[in-house]
């Protein structure tokens, strides 16, 4: 049994039943570890990663589901020695403590900063990141590299103008 | 009895009989030439103050390498403390490169490896500071001069004369200068450190006391670190265990006929330890599950009865141990004092560390090395040496910096599954627990209840305490109000749960009851709680942090909004100074935590950056067991073993202001800080709870449903 699976922008043939999680796709047989298991029933987003751009939880998504869709895991954020915007302000406010949270915080946010067109409120930041568990409580920081990241990439779009 | 003694005690540290001692060449052969930093085992600063059972034997014979200054211009630490997110890589680092006098990107940090770092007890306690940081502060204060010592030979001028700096040492006189890898280039040079050396006054630290970006930030958000649950070793295999109906079941027949017919399976069974190993994780689920395994558990105590069983299995505490009396409570609280009683009790509540137990296991000629998440890599090589009847030389244990632990990764349950699920298949295995097994098969923050008695002057003079804790430990159980009788006790009991440390240990349970019957007594005696508290505090760090988070809040300068309450709670603990003032909102049976002032005093901070995220981080965590965080069990079985059943603070638990003051005492030692900030935010809530509704809460969690009815 295989599956295709469109990750990072690479194309991959994996050897796995179709029903085998995404989450385990990527961690075991493709060696992309950067996506975490934290609870494998949806609730902590530490497996977080994009399809198509919107946030699913890798641990309860079948692979075959994923399939003809783009993958985007914490690896194929930035662009080599730079960093995407989010990952860089979660850097520079240091909005972790143990970090295994880090990743899915990050791809969630990416998802939201993605799509929202006006400035966001600390609320309705919260709204989006709640599904995201930071057991370190960590979430004043990660609140404010949100912030950091919006205004990051407000500025480079308002650049490329 | 201290709480890390009891601590480690509750986790059977087995004393060593050998210490590891690998041959000073195979350092060199791993890291180059240069110089080596030994001290004789068992020699520095003491891992223990003289509790002969934690000690390690004496091995006089044997050296401790604790800093290789490479010819390459790197210097290498090595420390059996662990990384698990409170920052010790950063703020030991910082305290090398201090004292050594070097760059601090020139300093790599080799950490919970029982090959190549020395001894360590554990990472718990708040002891990676006082401690750990003291002894590699004089390693490297040591270890430079030695340095000086070996420039100034080569110039044939008097050490005095000389400075080290930057990495490199100078003579300010003749204007020459030599590098500590040219000072140390070609050779193979050892040093053994006998005499303490004068460390730096924290009034002239550069790179200690800064507040440096943590450690290896970068890999965190690209996903590049490898935790133990991301180990990948050539031709490894899956685990999963099968798990038993409930606590203390046994094992009455295994069916595994169907799990072995699928390809690639290997199914082990060695008495009740049932489990199995597949190619793929998936595959070793449904062999798991395909194992038809029949137990047969005893009857056990249920939640329900808890604090009745707590109290009928209650032990008499030891005398002077668990045990402090001063005065004579009998003989206070007569005539016009006001007198008071209530109990306060404290759940169950599990550590949910977002990375589960893990480990890889690898087996190779008789040799066993596993890579797992622990607090305490020592303890998990001692495990898995007893377990498998082998000799602790013959174990590696590698600590892969963690996805955080708060306590709860003291033991080495998962290692000591692995490693067997490993021998039998041939073959590395890695077994991640799901976080159902992490709910259920770890072990927990103790239940507990606590007894308080007072009696006060109407004036608001403390004249009696009385305090006894059953189960929930004697940490922080003492007061640090003026009280002149006293009797505070710790009846150790019957627990129905596996319990173990917890961050705080059961400082949080006996803050919570102090801090909140210090609050019923000053509404009692209608004083203002702070001026009670202040009215009866001598101790000068309390007082100031008190100080220092009131003036934040501005207590007594603002008037709580209707239905808003101000709550205020402090203590020492572990050498630690808080002081917590909160802010709630009790509003159609909800309380919502609005504002937090956290006041810490923690001596000579090391990186403020990383208190800060300690301290405001304790806060928001601290805050799940205070309102909502609880274990449910009946008859051996945990009710609530996932995260759509357990609660921890989210975003939206966030108060929308948390500020904290470090009170930065540099004529202090430095004292760790993990712990002790997340003890005072339960009843400084409790307190601001009764303040805006005139309801008290006297268990934790105070409000899992919301606010209890009111009759």
């Amino acid at each position: 049994m295989a599956v295709t699976l469109v990750v990072n922008g690479s194309l991959h043939q994996v050897d796995a039943p179709p029903d085998e999680p995404l989450l385990y796709v990527l961690r075991d047989r493709l060696e992309l570890t950067g996506t975490k298991y934290g609870c494998g029933e949806g609730q902590c987003g530490a497996c977080t990663v994009l399809l198509d751009g919107d946030p699913v939880r890798s641990c309860i998504t079948p692979a075959s589901a994923a399939t003809g869709k783009k993958i985007t895991t914490i690896e194929g954020l930035g662009n080599g020695e730079h960093l995407d915007p989010v990952q860089q302000a979660f850097l520079e406010a240091e909005a972790f403590q143990c970090g295994y949270c880090t990743p899915g915080m990050i791809l969630s946010a990416v998802a939201m900063l993605r799509k929202s067109k006006t400035k966001l409120t600390d609320k309705e930041i919260i709204s989006h990141m709640n599904g995201n568990i930071c057991r370190c409580g960590a979430y004043g920081r990660i609140l404010e590299a949100i912030h950091a990241a919006a205004n990051m990439s407000r500025s480079t779009v308002d650049a490329k103008r | 009895m201290r709480s890390v003694d009891r601590e480690a005690q509750q986790h059977e540290v087995t004393p060593l009989q050998h210490g590891f001692d690998l041959g000073r060449r195979d350092f060199f052969k791993l890291l180059g030439g240069g110089m080596l930093v030994c001290v004789a085992a068992g020699r520095a600063v003491p891992q223990e103050s003289g509790r002969g059972g934690f000690q390690r034997h004496e091995m006089p014979n044997t050296l401790d390498s604790w800093l290789h200054i490479g010819e390459n211009g790197k210097v290498t630490v090595f420390t059996g403390k662990v990384e698990v997110g409170q920052n010790a890589r950063t703020s030991l680092a910082q305290q090398v490169a201090e004292e050594l006098r070097v760059p601090l990107d020139s300093i790599s940090m080799l950490m919970g490896d029982t090959d190549l770092t020395p001894f360590d007890m554990g990472t718990f306690g708040s002891r990676t500071t006082p401690q750990m940081g003291s002894q590699l502060r004089k390693v490297a204060a040591s270890a430079r001069a030695v340095l000086i010592q070996m420039a100034a030979e080569q110039w044939q001028v008097p050490e005095a004369g000389l400075i080290a700096e930057d990495g490199e040492v100078r003579d300010p006189k003749s204007q020459k200068s030599i590098s500590y890898t040219d000072l140390t280039h070609g050779q193979k040079l050892m040093k053994v450190i006998a005499a303490e050396p004068p460390l730096t006054n924290p009034n002239d630290w550069t790179i200690a006391g800064a507040g440096v970006p943590k450690r290896d930030g970068r890999d965190f958000v690209t996903g590049a670190h490898k935790y133990a649950s991301d180990q990948i070793r050539p031709g490894m295999l899956y685990g999963k265990m099968v798990r038993p109906s409930a606590f203390h079941a046994k094992l009455t027949s295994c069916d595994t006929s169907a799990a072995e017919k699928m390809p690639g399976v290997t199914v082990v069974r060695d008495g009740d330890f049932v489990g199995v190993t597949a190619p793929d994780l998936m595959t070793a689920e449904r062999a798991a599950s395909a194992i038809q395994a029949k137990w047969d558990a005893p009857q056990q105590v249920s939640e329900k009865d808890l604090f009745e069983h707590l109290k009928s299995t209650e032990e008499k505490p030891t005398e002077g141990r668990d045990q402090i009396v001063k005065g004579s409570v009998e003989q206070a609280g007569s005539g016009s004092a006001k007198t008071l009683q209530q109990t306060y009790t404290v759940a169950y509540i599990a550590h949910t560390p977002l990375e589960p137990r893990a480990a890889m296991a690898e087996w190779n000629s008789g040799k066993l090395t596993v890579w797992t998440g622990t607090q305490r890599p020592f303890a998990v090589r001692d495990e898995l040496a007893s377990a498998f009847h082998m000799q602790e030389e013959n174990v590696r244990v590698l600590m892969p910096d963690t996805g955080s632990a708060y306590g709860g990764k003291h033991s080495g349950e998962a290692a000591v599954e692995c490693a067997r699920l490993a021998k039998a298949a041939g073959k590395p295995v890695r077994l991640v627990w799901t976080r159902e097994e992490e709910f259920t098969w770890a072990y927990f923050r103790p239940a507990g209840a606590i007894e308080v008695k007072s009696a006060a002057n109407p004036d608001g003079t403390l004249l009696s305490w009385e305090l006894d804790n059953y189960n929930s430990g004697p940490a922080g159980m003492g007061t640090p109000y003026e009280v002149p009788n006293q009797r505070i006790e710790f009846h150790p009991a019957d627990s129905p749960l596996r319990q173990g440390s917890y961050r705080g240990l059961a400082a949080t349970a006996n803050f919570f009851a102090r801090e909140s019957h210090m609050d019923e007594l000053a509404h009692e005696l209608k004083i203002d709680p702070l001026e009670f508290r202040l009215k009866n505090l001598k101790d000068e760090r309390l007082r100031g942090v008190f100080q220092a988070a009131s003036e934040r809040f501005g207590w007594g300068k603002n008037q709580a909004a209707k239905n808003h309450g101000f709550g205020i709670a402090g203590g020492i603990e572990k050498n630690g100074h808080v002081a917590t003032c909160a802010e709630v909102a009790v509003e159609k049976g909800q309380v919502k935590v609005l504002r937090v002032v956290e006041a810490f005093d923690c001596g000579a901070v090391v990186n403020p950056q990383g208190l800060r995220n300690q301290i405001s981080g304790a806060v928001v965590q601290g805050l799940g067991g205070a309102l909502f965080e609880a274990i449910h069990f009946e008859n051996g079985r945990i009710l609530n073993p996932h995260l759509a059943g357990y609660r921890v603070p989210r975003f939206t638990d966030l108060p929308p202001q948390v500020d904290v003051v470090i009170v930065n005492r540099k004529d202090q030692p430095s004292m760790g800080a993990g712990e002790t900030p997340l003890v005072g935010i339960a009843p400084a809530v409790a307190n601001a709870i009764f303040n805006a509704s005139g309801v008290r809460l006297r268990s934790l969690p105070m409000v899992p449903k919301g606010m209890p009815a009111v009759s």
